[in-house]
């Protein structure tokens, strides 16, 4: 079954080598069912989980070189008081008892103490400020990617107009100003001088829009400068002449033929986005003193917050690596051709 | 679309019919780069933007040196003084004034100071004209950085990885999986902890995860390019494996890594003014763009001064990256050409 399958592969395939790690992937995925999806989603999963393993890892040796304890920089402990709370914490066990220890406790969610907030969970602190990063992140995604793809889109429809040129500008600024500049000036601009939105603070709608905005202006370039050349690609290809010369509206060629293939290869880019609204939310939560999780890390790497710093990376890595899967995934399912090559980029 | 035109007939004329002639080229033969160089000025925001790096650069060498302040004289007298520069403060702009509970006062006057601080001062009385020209020369820094590292480690590792294939290329490609899957930030926040922050993390994060991009690249055209004639007939000739690399391929392949290289660039120079903003960057007195925007957003609402000269450079630098970046892909991108 396996050999026949080799078979298949390089008769289809003749430059594909195939070593022993891919033999023990297809091996694994004859259990699963034994397609070539299949074989691509083994693999991604597996590296996915030796990112981790190795992030956390990191993360743990770290944690284990940074000078002091905990507990040290109370002062008023007597050696008896550290030794009992190092004995709570596990801290006097053998550093490899430590590792497995971490490593079990990260597997069941809990992402450490917080060395200056009262020594309190990580997973706590976090928990309760997901929130508002979470609403942000979505509100900016979801605003960023369909002003974007409307720019895009009409700046396909209407070349080398002023519409195209100004949805050209409108992604070349939007992908060169940092977001931390567009923050400040929307928050002396529209905040402080015409006074329509709030300044900062999370109470309420109103005041998740500027910051919504600051952070969308990277989606939006990305998301327009990307419809743009798909557009017009799809737009010059067979079948959409096809459509033209059966006579189909322009209204119904660029939306119900060219639209849609070209909104497909969308998803590539969802991954870089991603990345990018969660580098920017840190700046963008400080900037408008939004509870979030962002702020909180900000924070904690000014008050050498540790705990929470390595926790919130382990978070940040999670998510991320997560995303990127996901949207690597969605690509091969969407595209067979990207998972012969093994991944984009 | 056909547009119908009247061509008058006198504009014609019989070809002579010569075989010999059929053979002779015209206009002098272009090469691949001259080609380029051709489209390449053909795009005004290309051409514009390099000119505005090429003066940005000598800015920032020249730049701190122009005045005789330096980027660390702290003068708490001088503090929060407004721009003012000789000549164009007649104008009614850059004169040292300040609106001070709603009317107009020139703080120079008032302090009975007789200098010119052209970008103004810091609250520490330091002259942001020279700060802001030191800081120019970080993120310029970071941007030399970032090309050496892609152009170094990427080309090299991609090269090696993609031309030996076999048991070679799957080993790097599984380290290369791994590496691309930890996020930039959290390189540096790693790097931060073990070296304290500063240019030293950034440069070390920046050369371990910089150049994956540029080597999956590389890789790839490597293995389109290696089983060519010209390789065949180079290994025919006993050419040794570097040299083939070094010598044959990747010249045949200096406009992907151009291209790539300069896109690059500006998403690393971002990445050092954000990590400065929030603190993770360099550390006082040293100052990079994002530092000093910093320092001008805690009082930008008083003082907007402080923010916009730096603000304004860096926004001008990356846009100037990316329009270059953007006019060289159209260049030098076959399946641009037309």
């Amino acid at each position: 079954m396996e050999r026949e399958y080799i078979n298949r592969c390089t008769l289809f395939f003749p430059t594909l080598k195939l070593s022993n790690f891919d033999e023990f992937l297809i091996f694994i995925e004859g259990f699963l069912g034994g397609a070539v999806m299949a074989k691509y989603f083994v693999q991604r999963v597996i590296y996915m989980i030796i990112t981790l393993f190795l992030i956390a890892s990191i993360t743990f040796f770290l944690m284990k070189l940074m000078p002091g304890t905990p507990f040290n920089a109370q002062g008023k402990l007597s050696p008896e008081q550290i030794h009992i709370m190092n004995e709570k914490y596990g801290l006097n066990d053998p550093v490899p008892v430590q590792y497995a220890h971490y490593m079990l406790n990260l597997l069941k969610g809990d992402l450490g103490t917080s060395f200056q907030l009262d020594n309190r969970d990580v997973s706590t602190l976090i928990a309760e400020r997901i929130g508002p990063s979470a609403t942000l992140g979505i509100e900016a995604l979801v605003f960023g990617t369909i002003v974007g793809i409307l720019l895009g889109v009409l700046a396909a429809l209407k070349q080398n107009t002023w519409l195209d040129y100004g949805s050209t500008l409108i992604a070349v600024i939007g992908k060169s100003i940092p977001s931390f500049v567009f923050a400040a000036v929307l928050q002396l601009w529209i905040g402080a001088k015409l006074q329509w939105l709030p300044v900062a603070y999370w109470n309420g709608f109103s005041y998740t829009i500027l910051p919504s905005i600051a952070l969308a202006m990277f989606p939006i370039a990305i998301a327009a400068r990307f419809m743009r050349t798909e557009m017009i690609d799809v737009l010059s290809s067979d079948y959409i002449v096809l459509a033209r010369a059966k006579g189909a509206s322009a209204f119904e060629i660029a939306f119900k033929h060219g639209f849609r293939n070209a909104l497909i290869p969308l998803i590539t880019v969802m991954g870089p986005l991603a990345v990018g609204l969660m580098t920017g939310s840190l700046v963008i939560e400080n900037i408008f003193s939004i509870p979030g999780i962002g702020n909180q890390f900000v924070q904690s790497i000014t008050t050498n917050d540790y705990g929470v710093i390595m926790g919130t990376t382990l978070l940040f890595a999670i998510m991320l690596v997560v995303i990127i899967l996901i949207v690597d995934l969605l690509y091969g399912v969407i595209d067979p051709r990207i998972r012969l090559s093994g991944g984009k980029k | 679309m056909i547009v119908e035109e009247k061509i008058s007939a006198d504009k014609f004329q019989p070809a002579h019919i010569d075989a010999a002639k059929g053979e002779v080229i015209e206009k002098p033969s272009l090469s691949f780069w001259q080609d380029s160089w051709l489209r390449v000025r053909k795009n005004k925001g290309a051409i514009v933007s390099l000119v505005l790096l090429v003066l940005l650069i000598l800015m920032a060498f020249v730049g701190p040196h122009i005045n005789h302040y330096g980027f660390n004289n702290q003068d708490l007298t001088k503090s929060n003084l407004p721009p003012r520069i000789p000549g164009i403060e007649k104008l009614g702009i850059f004169d040292g004034t300040q609106n001070v509970g709603g009317q107009k006062v020139n703080l120079y006057e008032q302090k009975g100071i007789k200098d010119y601080y052209w970008f103004g001062t810091d609250s520490l009385g330091r002259d942001l004209f020279t700060r802001v020209w030191k800081g120019t020369r970080i993120s310029l820094y970071i941007a030399f950085l970032a090309a050496a590292i892609n152009m170094v480690i990427g080309v090299a590792y991609g090269a090696i990885s993609g031309y030996y294939g076999g048991k070679v290329d799957n080993v790097m490609q599984r380290i290369i999986e791994v590496l691309s899957g930890i996020p930039d930030l959290v390189v540096v926040i790693l790097m931060i902890l073990i070296l304290k922050p500063g240019i030293l993390s950034i440069t070390v994060a920046l050369s371990i995860t910089g150049w994956v991009g540029m080597a999956r690249v590389v890789r790839g055209q490597i293995l389109k390019l290696k089983s060519q004639e010209y390789v065949l007939a180079a290994k025919t000739l006993g050419a040794k494996d570097g040299k083939i690399i070094f010598k044959h391929l990747i010249p045949n392949m200096a406009s992907v890594i151009i291209i790539n290289t300069m896109f690059i660039i500006p998403s690393a120079i971002f990445f050092e003014s954000f990590l400065s903003f929030i603190g993770l960057g360099l550390e006082a007195p040293k100052a990079s763009l994002g530092t000093l925007i910093e320092d001008g957003y805690k009082v930008l609402r008083f003082l907007p001064y402080q923010m916009l000269f730096p603000a304004a450079i860096l926004s001008i630098i990356m846009i100037a990256f990316n329009l270059l970046a953007d006019g060289l892909r159209d260049a030098l991108d076959p399946k641009m050409r037309d």
